[in-house]
């Protein structure tokens, strides 16, 4: 029995219907068609599918597509402002920050929460920050290397 | 010139494709550059950091079906019956499929019929995992609920897993007719080693003889993944009058087809195959499993469906490496030099026929100048997952075994580790260890950059230790096809058939605007379907940059040729007075001189008044690969408490011929070595005594995080090659070939504890540290 869900995605509000047992993931590849978000291994082990709900960043695979009623979801989707790039998108280009690029959103989304509430985190919080992305290309230097920069550039 | 060997491709299933040397003709034509060596933002970037970019689960047909794989739940057992009836019942259910559906069309092409039994057991499960049926349904509850009414009924046989215990004379067979070849009489009784190889050269025993102090030491590793974050995925489309489309993230599109074709009975022609963004392959996407069974789920709904492996799925039943067991031996006189090295290399292969001991054998000793040198390799059957290529395939198990042992030797003759080294080094024409004579290599001169390193010099804390180690990869070419298209403003469209794994495209177009005179940006790669180019060959083998950027290259000198007829008719002068320079075409000659140069933006604005519009074609089986040699420099701190180890420096020199794109170029080398460290710390497939897998996930099976790893420094040295008109190298596999061993001998340097099993776990090197205090 399909459950009817209201919830607000990158500042828009959205309303979808969605089975019981669905995860949050499943939901906004399948039904919403926002497949940014990757599914690695559908257990939280790989951090592909990050998302922030209110603020903190959540594996969508772990999170049921009903618990989204009233909460506030951004995705990899809403990052950018029209046609500008967040400063993270605009350093990990720069940096050379993804090779095949399938957990990039997923870093994103948690660089960005990290950044919020540390905006100027030392190298060590950087890589205990992203310990929950899984990237298998880089050996992770360029990506660290893209978040601090793109962190000084916030901070301004 | 002498040169290296080309090798016929090493990873896809036929084996017996080593080809002998090849002299080349050099055709190093440029080594002055104003786009090659910059680092301009890649063309498919933008949509990968927005979300845009589509891998091979984020595509959908209109009417897809959800397809699931049945697999076992046996290491080893005989299937006497399936019963999908209930399942064919169940509402929504579209399609059950299971060997029968697959008939045999590979006409006795035994490496072929390996993949079809792979693809879908054949009256035997072989390993935890294997495929024995499929379903199509209209949603994944249904697809699951119609898995659990199909009744399979097993008969368990004996397996076996361990590489050690395959080979004893007792070991239960896991292909009852597979007689060892390579073995003079061939053998009339059946057991696990599916072939003998041997390579070398001198007289082994003789060499041992002049030997001041040998090393003999035996080694092994576990089992390991490629473990790319994306789990294949893919989308199938048959339609009644016998065509079919294939989406899927493969890091050869074109392979596939012909593989999927093959299989399912299909003219090639009539599938067409689209690569999509792949997330991560190194190997691991070299091989179809579910694309066959996804194509006969199709043809038998007439509906679209769409296959994604679980990360279980892509542990239990993808194509992990092997687990090896090594046993080497070294010999040298006081004064450093080797007189003798013989090694023998037992490599898993899972269920079927492969090549990985042979590969081992081949790369075990290929950074050296040896007068006297063996390797035997033994491919080894096994019920584990059909093992594939994984980054530089077999030489990282190889590299461990020989690098530990050399160190072991330079510390017994009380020789630094990189000078003895430096001393037995190969260089432009050593006769390698598996036949061919170098040409210009690399490994003296990253060793000597090694040597001056600072971090050589810098001061090493408590409980750390640092080692170094050497690696080599042979390289691929391959089959290649290439366009380039000229538009009607100038813009350059590039389309190339090999996948883009990570950031071809960005240097294969670096390498088209130098040679057309363009700026970076006026030329567009894209990778192309199946039916826009001939044949191309995976993205391996290190070969996507080196060889789609040859025929690039070569695509564009032939759209030169085109461009300079152009100009010739618009300026109604002969074309032997055009030549091309900084993307012009240009007037030569006393009479022709004061004409002013025509861009090919000018050009190509024309070209419907010249003859129509502007290409340049190539297809090239792209020879001479350049072989490629690195030297690792690791720190390694271990907690005696606990045997955990953490790398706290760690720095990649490498040759790269010319590096086209440097970033992308440090990207490569970060990446083999971060996987390297991954392998020598802590991945490992373990089985439990009933032939099952225990950790086919990423919280047990753990490679390394953000938190594990310090940065990782980067030094690309250039010692061009003359295979290649810029003198490019693949530059994507060494990088994993001496993380092993660097580890292993930081272990060692800092406890005089040798490790001699990988993964060095921490209950390992507990263990190793607990048995060196008490002796």
């Amino acid at each position: 029995m399909a459950v009817l869900v209201s919830t607000a995605i990158n500042g828009d509000t959205v309303e979808f219907a969605c089975d019981p047992h669905e995860s949050l993931l499943d939901v906004l590849r399948n039904r919403l068609g926002l497949s940014g978000a990757k599914e690695g291994c559908g257990t939280g082990d790989c951090g592909a599918c990050s998302v922030q709900v209110d603020g903190r960043v959540v594996c969508a695979c772990l999170m049921l597509g009903v618990e989204a009623e009233g909460r506030d979801i951004e995705t990899v989707e809403g990052m950018s402002h029209g046609t500008e790039l967040h400063p993270l998108q605009s350093k990990f280009l720069e940096h050379a920050a993804l090779q095949c690029g399938v957990c990039t959103p997923g870093f994103l989304m948690a660089a960005k929460a990290l950044l919020e509430h540390n905006p100027d985190p030392t190298e060590e919080e950087i890589r205990f920050g992203l310990a929950g992305n899984l990237c298998r290309c880089t050996g992770y230097d360029k990506i660290v290397r893209a978040v601090q920069d793109a962190a000084k550039v916030m901070r301004g | 010139m002498a040169s290296e060997s080309t090798m016929a491709h090493p990873f896809e299933d036929a084996p017996n494709h080593v080809t002998p040397t090849v002299i080349h003709d050099p055709i190093l034509s440029k080594t002055d550059f104003r786009s090659v060596g910059t680092r301009p933002l890649r063309p498919d970037g933008l949509d990968k950091v927005t979300g845009r970019a589509r891998y091979g689960a984020d595509f959908n047909m209109p009417g897809q079906l959800v397809g699931l794989v049945l697999r076992s739940p046996h290491a080893h057992a005989k299937i006497k019956k399936i019963d999908t009836s209930k399942a064919e019942k169940l509402p929504g259910v579209k399609a059950v499929v299971t060997a029968a559906d697959l008939p045999d069309h590979t006409g006795g092409d035994q490496s072929m019929y390996d993949i079809l039994e792979n693809c879908m057991a054949r009256g035997v499960a072989k390993y935890d995992g294997h495929a024995v049926a499929a379903v199509a349904a209209v949603d994944a509850p249904t697809a699951r609920k119609a898995l659990k009414l199909i009744k399979v009924d097993y008969e368990v046989l004996p397996h076996v897993t361990d590489v050690d215990e395959a080979v004893k004379p007792n070991a239960p067979l896991v292909n009852p007719r597979m007689l060892t070849e390579g073995v003079e009489p061939k053998p009339k009784k059946a057991s696990n080693i599916a072939k003998r190889t041997e390579f070398g050269h001198g007289d082994v025993d003789a060499g041992f003889k002049e030997a001041d102090v040998i090393v003999t030491r035996s080694f092994r590793t576990e089992q390991t993944h490629q473990g790319y974050i994306e789990p294949h995925a893919c989308v199938a489309s048959v339609s009644p009058d016998g065509t079919g489309e294939l989406w899927v993230c493969t890091q050869g599109h074109f392979v596939y087809r012909n593989h999927c074709a093959m299989l399912l009975g299909m003219d090639v022609s009539k599938l067409r195959v689209t690569s999509s963004e792949i997330g991560g392959g190194f190997g691991g996407k070299t091989h179809v499993w579910a694309e066959p069974v996804a194509l006969a789920l199709s043809r038998k709904a007439n509906r679209p469906v769409k296959v994604t492996m679980t990360r279980e799925e892509v542990f239990r039943a993808s194509g992990p490496t092997s687990a090896s067991s090594i046993d080497v031996k070294i010999g040298a006189r006081k004064d450093g030099a080797i007189v003798a090295a013989d090694a023998t290399l037992r490599f898993t292969c899972g269920p079927y026929y492969g090549m990985w001991a042979e590969l081992g054998s081949m790369t075990a000793f290929a950074c050296y100048d040896l007068k006297n040198v063996r390797t035997v390799g033994y491919e080894v059957l096994v019920n584990r997952p059909k093992t594939a290529a994984y980054r530089a395939p077999s030489a990282p198990m190889a590299a461990f075994a020989v690098e530990s042992v050399m160190d072991e030797l330079a510390h017994k003759i009380g020789m630094n580790a990189v000078d003895f080294r430096i001393k037995n080094a190969a260089k432009q024409g050593t006769r390698a260890s598996y036949g061919p004579v170098y040409g210009p290599i690399g490994i003296g001169a990253t060793l000597e950059a090694a040597k001056k390193h600072p971090h050589m010099k810098a001061p090493l804390g408590k409980n750390q230790g640092r080692g170094m180690a050497c690696g080599f990869w042979f390289n691929f070419g391959g089959q290649t096809c290439t366009d380039i298209n000229v538009g009607p403003d100038g813009s350059v469209t590039l389309t190339v058939g090999t996948v883009d794994v990570g950031g071809s495209r960005a240097s294969i177009a670096l390498c088209v605007a130098e040679e057309l005179g363009v700026p970076y940006e006026q030329v567009k790669c894209i990778v192309a379907d199946t039916g826009t180019l001939g044949h191309n060959d995976m993205t391996d083998g290190s070969r996507g940059t080196f060889s789609s950027s040859m025929a690039g290259i070569f695509a564009a000198r032939n759209a030169i040729t085109v461009l300079r007829e152009r100009a010739a008719r618009m300026w109604e002068i002969p074309v032997e007075h055009v030549t091309w320079e900084d993307g012009h075409a240009k007037a030569v000659g006393e009479k022709y001189g004061n004409l002013a140069p025509l861009s090919l933006k000018e050009i190509a604005a024309a070209a419907g008044n010249t003859g129509g519009p502007i290409a340049g074609h190539s297809e090239i089986v792209a020879d001479g690969a350049g072989v490629s040699f690195a030297t690792h420099i690791a720190d390694v701190e271990v907690d005696p408490e606990t045997g955990r180890s953490k790398i706290v420096r760690y720095t990649v020199i490498q040759d790269a011929g010319k590096a086209v794109h440097p970033a992308y170029v440090e990207g490569q080398y970060q990446g083999g070595a971060a996987q390297g460290i991954g392998w020598a710390l802590n991945e490992e497939y373990i089985y439990g005594k009933d032939g099952r897998l225990q950790n086919p996930g990423f919280l047990d099976y753990r490679i390394p995080v953000c938190s594990d790893l310090p940065m990782i420094d980067t030094q690309i040295l250039e010692i061009p090659n003359p295979n290649h008109p810029y003198g490019v190298r693949g530059v994507g596999e060494t990088s994993i070939v001496p993380p092993l061993a660097a580890i292993a001998n930081a272990m060692s340097n800092a406890f005089g504890v040798r490790m001699t099993h990988v993964p060095m776990s921490p209950p390992r090197v507990l263990k190793a540290l607990e048995a060196a205090k008490k002796a």
